[in-house]
């Protein structure tokens, strides 16, 4: 059943992920990265991974979606500009993708992920839930580290504020 | 357990199925007769004018980015929520702290007028 799920998830993020490269429509390619980012997240549950695939929803298909869709937005671009100017690399494209493709599948063909060590096993995150043990660990052991993120996140707003607004708006205060 | 999430998949399932079947049986059953007034965008009733696919003002921009950053702060909210109980009054502080920091940022935003549409 969950082997079922995977192929079904994974046929339509492999689908949506050609999409994202084949359409022409930049918004249509948006929506397509969206619906890859889904099912990943599809995937990431299947692992027993439900925190990462809330993380996957809420950051990759909330936060960096909207960002692209918002490129999309001001830029404006013609549903066909840029594809002539590639039309002269799409030889070279294929040849080292294809490249890329059989350099991939030589090394990741034969690999074997080497057993689980350490105290997360997947049947002990299993138990715990993976939200619970993430949460146990960021919030005591890495308290320090969290608590920069929010200095990080503090010095983005910063930054977003003195490049993307006008000085002049803030004199007339 | 990916099992608890099977009604998530039902409902998916379900939602594309009835946008689907409602899409199809309204493109087979319904009348066509069209008409120039009839193939025009829907603009709230106002007459439509200009493109669709022209640029947006760049202020948008600095809207995105707020939006963004506040969205990958509410990640930390999720393991804290559910962690709430057993994390007791130290969790309630540490997350006080973190959110203190970032409403310097808010409060910088506001005072700067980056909430202004100017």
């Amino acid at each position: 059943m969950s082997l079922l799920v995977f192929y079904l998830f994974a046929a339509i993020a492999v689908l949506a992920a050609l999409g994202m490269v084949v359409l022409r429509n930049p918004v249509h390619s948006a929506l397509s990265l969206a619906l890859v980012f889904v099912s990943l997240a599809a995937m990431y549950v299947l692992l027993s991974a439900p925190f990462i695939a809330v993380a996957q929803v809420m950051i990759y298909a909330g936060a960096i979606l909207i960002l692209f869709v918002f490129v999309i937005m001001l830029l404006s671009p013609g549903t066909d500009q840029g594809v002539g100017a590639l039309k002269a690399q799409r030889g070279l494209a294929i040849l080292f993708g294809a490249a890329l493709l059989v350099l991939l599948i030589a090394v990741l063909g034969g690999a074997v992920l080497p057993p689980t060590r350490g105290t997360f096993t997947p049947e002990a995150i299993a138990a715990e839930g993976d939200t619970q043990a993430v949460g146990a660990l960021l919030f005591t052991n890495f308290l320090l580290p969290f608590e920069i993120t929010s200095i990080l996140l503090l010095v983005a707003i910063v930054g977003v504020i003195v490049l993307a607004k006008k000085r002049q708006s803030i004199s007339k205060q | 357990m990916p099992i608890d999430y099977l009604p998530i998949l039902v409902m998916v399932v379900v939602v594309v199925a009835f946008a689907a079947i409602a899409l199809t049986l309204s493109s087979l059953t319904g009348p066509r007769h069209p008409t120039a007034a009839k193939l025009e965008p829907y603009e709230s009733g106002m007459p439509p004018f200009g493109s669709a696919r022209r640029r947006i003002s760049i202020k948008y921009y600095l809207t995105a980015v707020l939006f963004i950053l506040f969205d990958i702060e509410i990640i930390f909210f999720y393991p804290w929520a559910v962690l709430f109980r057993q994390l007791k009054l130290f969790g309630l502080v540490e997350m006080g702290v973190f959110v203190l920091i970032l409403l310097i940022g808010y409060v910088y935003v506001w005072r700067k007028g980056g909430f202004n549409w100017d």
